[in-house]
């Protein structure tokens, strides 16, 4: 399958991704630049960490605003799989393709660890892989990661089980431990963990290759 | 010309952890009288705009850029710029 | 002529008034630039001088000092004198690093001062062509014990955090430690290393005959004017003014600037003539070195360059230190290709003048010549001083008995060492950088050096920053031994070959004959060791005048290194892996305590004459250990430093996945476990692997005991067994340092 990494200005884990679904997976990838207008021909969409223009206003805030966001917002409204991860995520949210909003960690400090997480939902497009094991670890690396949204969202996200990664040990204050969520269709997913960063035996951790795995098989079937 | 003057911070029912730290500092420093520390963005735009328009021009562009209405309020000024 | 440039001085008020000696340049160094010019300097001129003949940028009270270094090997591919040294890693690359300190500015402003010190040196590696990998740091502060050295900490911390977070870079490594003697002066080093193919290498070179200075990122403020000659003079209480001498860093900038420039290096060669950062003294700097390296003259036209201010005088210009700005000379009639490239990263860039035959570096502005002087006058021809020396009153008949610890309570000496927060852990500190960014690390923080793979390659480089004031400022030779001895040590118990080294010197005032005699004799330490260990200084830099109303820090000589491992396979960390396993001890223990943490500890200072360091054995050690490390005879191997013995052993044990512990004959002195004695490492071997490696080791390795499964250390001694409780010294150790932050 043939993965789109889209690189905004800023963005700093786009060659981590890269390199996750080629040399790892195995798949093939290409860099895609936030001045693209489509995404013809890409199995999969992959938005990365880092620091988008800086998150000087707001994480993912102006982002959203580049000429690449109609090509994604269509991508994925047409079905086909998203995955957002750290600024990623917050990028997602800022363009409202997932519910709520990601706030800057209650200890107000940047957090760069192994956070143990539970997989809530092993049935999705992005979790099919991992089977029954529910209980992985992967690198978190956020400022503002403290996921937020109000009470009948998170009943709705609940009901749809669209809480896909939650925190075992909460690190930055995010309401119902939640470290990623899909939206109501399931095609698109967000989160702070990187999984891109756990996919080598070298580094220490293989736990979020089996996510990159479920998006290729969910392509191929 | 008029200036905007754009005061975002987070809705009242949200937690604001940099409020909170700022208030227990003040607390420690003796301003026992600090009951509750708001922290938040200020913004001031400068707009070649006319009456009409002006007031609906800050308001799209609060909800569309500078304000995230999940989590965040905002209010503003708006005052008219002599022309020099 | 603008209203601003009129209110300047005349040449003859110069002469008359003499602003210049507020520049920190003296009356013969002024005197000195009228013979070179034969006339009076201009005002703008005399700011050019008095800004490249600081101590900052000409290094003329240290040059005597660092022409005795050790620059050469033949690993070597370029050595100090260009923004970053260079060494081969074979296959047709090379590693490409350099340390910098940035204390004046981080004492002032500790955000911005330690934020643009990070961004300074990134920018210093990827002006080589090289793409940065890695950032470390080597910080000292006064005792955390006051309001303001934990703002500083907190500060310090969060503008390193911010900025390489956000540029992308992982903060790999480092150390932070304490001592009064950093109270009002603190130390922020910050390192960085980058992967280069030699066939990019570049050079910071005006070359060539009319061809094309660029200046590139972004535009000039006024922040940071003076910020060199900032560096080269002593704090005191009342010179609040130094306040305006701190810029203001921009890392989403600088990520766009390294991109664009890499991409420059490397595919328009024949556009790329050369390129520098413009660090500190900003566009004087960058554009007078790059002529005189080449030989050549410049004329720029200061109104071509872009600015943010209104209005800004060539004085301002010449000197601000805006950050996130890079010179290029390029090739006559290929300029456009360049600016198309930044251009597509939304940068500036501007041909703003060009390189001339004359060797005459020329200054306009609003059409007037407002600068005529020689590129090498600037650039070369600072005046270099032969300071006189002399014997510090300290080091004058030094007590020659070593310090006797009082180890009668065992656990509780051991427990109160682990809450020193020069030994504490620093997790609180490194869990803020993002140490992974790039997925390239093996190895994070919290083990003896940190391990970053090279992708598509079997190798590896291990890297450190390292150095201990405390024992140079009790001998200073011996002292600058150890340093360059610990920071190779460090590599080795990574599993690496010691490759090369920079250093950052920090020091006080060396007009001071006292502070002088430091400064020579640790670096003929640090040379003595160089040496020894194959371990050239290919980079660096000079920071004096750390001093406080008149008191200055510990002679502070840090050094940063950089390891090649071979093969993946061989990359060890500290943390015990299997119980069972057999402990050993590699080196002999001696009482070391004059200099120690636990002579810190105990008598409230440290004094005395330093114990015995033998640079023969250290090198022998260190050969043999990674000899047996590259047939795979170990399972951890960790450098024993501050705190000694015990301490490295719970390090060792707090690092472990299964929290495993250690049971330990000792047979030597119990206080022994807290000597400092240097050259040792505490390996762990598997069972199967104990006569190959006893074979290896001979008698340099000791068999203490072996990895227990559970946290304690049992510690017999004359057939008593004291237990250590590694539960509650980790929660000790971790928690010491975010309980005195708050």
């Amino acid at each position: 399958m043939r993965f789109a990494v889209i690189v905004f200005p800023g963005s700093n884990c786009d060659e981590d991704m890269y390199y996750a679904v080629t040399d790892q997976l195995g798949e093939t990838a290409e860099l895609v630049s936030y001045t693209a207008t489509t995404l013809a021909g890409f199995d999969g969409v992959l938005i990365p960490g880092g620091f988008s223009y800086g998150d000087y206003l707001r994480c993912g805030a102006i982002a959203r605003f580049s000429p690449i966001m109609p090509a994604i917002i269509e991508f994925a409204n047409n079905g086909g799989l998203v995955l957002g991860v750290c600024n990623g995520f917050q990028i997602l949210t800022e363009a409202g393709l997932l519910p709520g909003a990601l706030r800057e960690n209650k200890t107000l400090n940047f957090i760069c660890k192994d956070a143990p997480l539970k997989i809530e939902n092993t049935q999705t497009a992005f979790t099919s892989a991992y089977g029954q094991n529910t209980e992985i670890r992967l690198p978190i690396a956020h400022g503002e990661g403290n996921y937020y949204c109000d009470e009948a969202t998170l009943a709705q996200l609940k009901a749809n089980h669209q809480i896909v990664f939650t925190y075992q040990d909460n690190p930055n204050g995010s309401v119902a431990d939640i470290a990623g969520i899909t939206n109501e269709a399931g095609n698109v997913l967000g989160m702070m963990p990187h999984p891109e960063r756990a996919v080598e035996w070298l580094l220490g951790n293989t736990d979020g290759l089996p996510l990159f795995e479920s998006m290729a098989a969910k392509v191929r079937q | 010309m008029y200036i905007a003057k754009i005061y975002v911070t987070y809705k009242p029912s949200i937690l604001d952890p940099k409020g909170e730290s700022i208030k227990s500092a003040l607390h420690r420093l003796n301003y026992e009288t600090v009951t509750d520390v708001t922290m938040g963005k200020y913004f001031e735009l400068k707009l070649e705009a006319d009456a009409a328009t002006v007031e609906s021009t800050v308001q799209a562009i609060c909800d569309q850029l500078l304000v995230n209405v999940n989590m965040e309020t905002y209010r503003y000024e708006i005052e008219a710029l002599e022309v020099q | 002529m603008t209203e601003l440039t009129k209110s300047e001085l005349t040449p003859e008020e110069i002469r008359d008034q003499k602003p210049y000696l507020a520049w920190s340049m003296t009356e013969e160094e002024y005197q000195r630039a009228c013979q070179i010019l034969k006339r009076l300097p201009n005002y703008t001129e005399t700011g050019l001088f008095a800004v490249m003949w600081s101590e900052h940028c000409s290094y003329k009270n240290s040059k005597p000092v660092l022409k005795q270094f050790h620059t050469t090997g033949k690993q070597v591919l370029q050595g100090p004198g260009e923004g970053a040294g260079i060494v081969n890693i074979g296959d047709g690359q090379a590693v490409v690093f350099k340390a910098e300190s940035h204390n004046h500015p981080s004492a002032v402003e500790p955000y911005e001062g330690a934020a643009t010190g990070v961004g300074g040196i990134i920018r210093d590696i990827f002006s080589m062509g090289a793409q940065p990998i890695a950032v470390l740091d080597s910080l000292r502060f006064g005792e955390l014990d006051n309001a303001k050295t934990k703002y500083l900490v907190s500060q310090v911390v969060k503008g390193i955090a911010d900025y390489g977070n956000c540029i992308g870079l992982p903060t790999v490594g480092g150390e932070t430690s304490f001592d009064t003697t950093y109270e009002g002066n603190p130390l922020v080093n910050a390192m960085c290393v980058g992967i280069l193919d030699q066939k990019d290498m570049q050079v910071g070179q005006a070359k060539g005959f009319d061809n094309s200075i660029i200046y590139v990122g972004a535009k000039t403020g006024r922040d940071g004017i003076h910020g060199a000659t900032f560096a080269s003079e002593e704090f005191s209480d009342d010179n609040e003014s130094d306040r305006s001498a701190v810029q203001v860093g921009d890392p989403f900038m600088e990520k766009l600037l390294m991109d664009a420039c890499i991409e420059v290096v490397r595919e328009h060669k024949t556009a790329l003539v050369g390129i520098q950062d413009m660090g500190a003294a900003g566009l004087v700097s960058s554009s007078a070195e790059m002529a005189s390296k080449a030989g050549t003259g410049m004329v720029l036209d200061l109104d071509k360059v872009p600015v943010r201010e209104s209005q800004m005088t060539p004085y301002e210009m010449m000197l601000s230190e805006s950050q996130e700005r890079m010179l290029l000379c390029v090739n006559k009639g290929y300029e456009q290709e360049i600016f198309d490239v930044f251009a597509r990263y939304n940068l500036d860039a501007v041909k703003i003048g060009h390189v001339t035959e004359s060797k005459q570096y020329r200054l306009y502005h609003h059409g007037q010549l407002v600068t005529d002087v020689p590129a090498d006058a600037l650039a070369s021809d600072a005046p270099v001083y032969h300071r006189p020396k002399q014997l510090p009153e300290r080091l004058k008949q030094p007590k020659a008995t070593q310090f006797q610890p009082d180890v009668t309570d065992l656990p509780a000496v051991f427990y109160q060492l682990l809450a020193q927060p020069t030994i504490a852990s620093k997790k609180s500190i490194y869990e803020t950088y993002d140490t992974q960014v790039r997925t390239n690390t093996v190895v994070k923080p919290g083990s003896d050096a940190a391990v970053l793979r090279i992708r598509g390659t079997k190798k590896a480089l291990a890297m450190t920053m390292d150095g201990n004031a405390r024992y140079i400022y009790l001998d200073p030779r011996q002292g600058g031994a150890i340093a360059v001895s610990e920071a190779a040590r460090n590599l080795v118990a990574a599993g690496a070959k010691p490759l090369a080294m920079t250093d950052c010197l920090n020091y006080g005032n060396p007009e001071k004959p006292e502070h002088f005699y430091d400064l020579e004799t640790s670096g003929l330490g640090l040379t003595d060791a160089c040496k020894a260990l194959d371990t050239p200084v290919i980079s660096g830099n000079v920071s004096l005048y750390n001093e406080t109303n008149g008191q200055a820090i510990y002679p502070t000589p840090v050094v940063g290194m950089v390891g090649l491992i071979k093969d993946t396979k061989d990359i060890q960390t500290l943390a015990f892996k299997n119980a069972d396993d057999l402990i050993y001890l590699v080196g002999t223990t001696a009482a070391s305590f004059n200099g120690s943490e636990i002579q810190k500890m105990q008598a409230g200072a440290i004094s005395g004459q330093l114990f015995d360091f033998d640079l023969e054995v250290e090198k022998a050690n260190q050969d043999l250990m990674l000899k047996t490390i590259q047939a795979g005879l170990t399972q951890s191997v960790h450098d024993i430093s501050k705190g000694g013995f015990l301490t490295a052993l719970a390090e060792s044990s707090f690092n472990s996945k299964a929290n495993l512990g250690a049971a330990i004959q000792w047979s030597q002195d119990l206080s022994w476990l807290f000597s400092e004695t240097q050259s040792r490492f505490i390996v762990t071997v598997a069972p199967k692997d104990q006569v190959a490696f006893e074979t290896a080791m001979g008698t340099k390795a000791q068999l203490l005991g072996q990895v227990l499964a559970q946290p304690e250390i049992q510690l017999t001694h004359e057939q008593a067994t004291t237990t250590i409780d590694l539960t509650k010294a980790k929660e000790i150790w971790e928690a010491t340092i975010p309980c005195l932050m708050k």
